[in-house]
């Protein structure tokens, strides 16, 4: 199965000026893999559709704020 | 014609006084990847479109209205109750000497909303550009939500972000019938 987030780590110079945030994410939801949407897909209940904001959970990509889960690199541990 | 269901299209509450958020929300309200841009496109592209999908643009045009309405909502609560001073501070002073407590069609940076919108005419095109466009308010609304505080507005630019996520498939489905060879026997 795909994975919706992806990370990558640029080059850090030794001359950077500000302390390296890496590693970099990008998002890539489902819309990227499932082509078009197979028949007979799983359905949320009205109540859960609207809260998820679509109406199947073959659909449903949340998102949170990757910046919560990166660590600042203050020295060249790796 | 329209029908206007008075309520939102999901619910929006502001759980933080911070008017500063309501400077950055506006991006999605005046901004060129914004709801009042993404739904003029749509609406505008429908003419010229092949008719399997005209339907298709017009529906999703019709609910970036209501998107828009949601963002409006939160802008207005977290500037309604703001004294010009706080506005100041939160970096609308600008906004408000120009419109007072009024809302309006302009980005984060305050330039106004202009007609940056394409429509081609090519039925590809113009839906590569929804695409992108869908995926350019997701990735605003990311952004917004990395910078927000208030977890009841994060809540809501969640339901608005998964509704990009619905369109831009929708959209790559849309591609997908018009690319399709007209003689070949449909398989299910
Ligand atoms: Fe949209």
């Amino acid at each position: 199965m795909a994975t919706y987030r992806k990370w990558y780590t640029p080059y850090v110079s030794p001359l950077d000026p500000c302390p390296p945030l890496v590693p970099v994410s990008y998002e890539t939801p489902v819309q990227l893999y499932l082509g078009f949407q197979p028949t007979g897909m799983k359905q949320f209940s009205p109540f859960e559709a609207l809260a998820h904001g679509t109406l199947w959970p073959g659909l449903f990509t949340p998102y949170t704020n990757p910046y919560a889960s990166k660590k600042r690199r203050h020295d060249n541990d790796g | 014609m329209w029908y206007y269901e008075k309520k939102l299209q999901y619910p929006v509450r502001v759980g933080v006084c911070n008017p500063r958020m309501a400077k950055f929300l506006i991006e999605q309200y005046g901004g060129a990847d914004g709801e009042l841009a993404a739904a003029l496109r749509y609406l505008n592209q429908r003419y010229t479109i092949p008719s399997r999908v005209m339907g298709l643009l017009n529906d999703i045009g019709t609910e970036e209205f209501a998107h828009l309405e949601m963002i409006a909502t939160m802008v207005y609560k977290l500037t309604k109750d703001a004294t010009p001073e706080q506005l100041k501070e939160a970096g609308l002073g600008d906004h408000y000497v120009d419109h007072g407590k009024s809302i309006y069609y302009h980005n984060a940076a305050g330039q106004k909303f202009d007609m940056c919108i394409q429509s081609k005419g090519d039925p590809i095109a113009d839906l590569y550009e929804d695409i992108a466009a869908e995926e350019k308010a997701r990735s605003t609304y990311q952004w917004i939500i990395n910078i927000s505080d208030d977890p009841l507005i994060k809540d809501s630019l969640g339901f608005l972000r998964e509704r990009e996520i619905v369109h831009s498939q929708r959209f790559r489905e849309a591609v997908e019938l018009l690319k399709e060879e007209q003689q070949k026997k449909k398989v299910f």
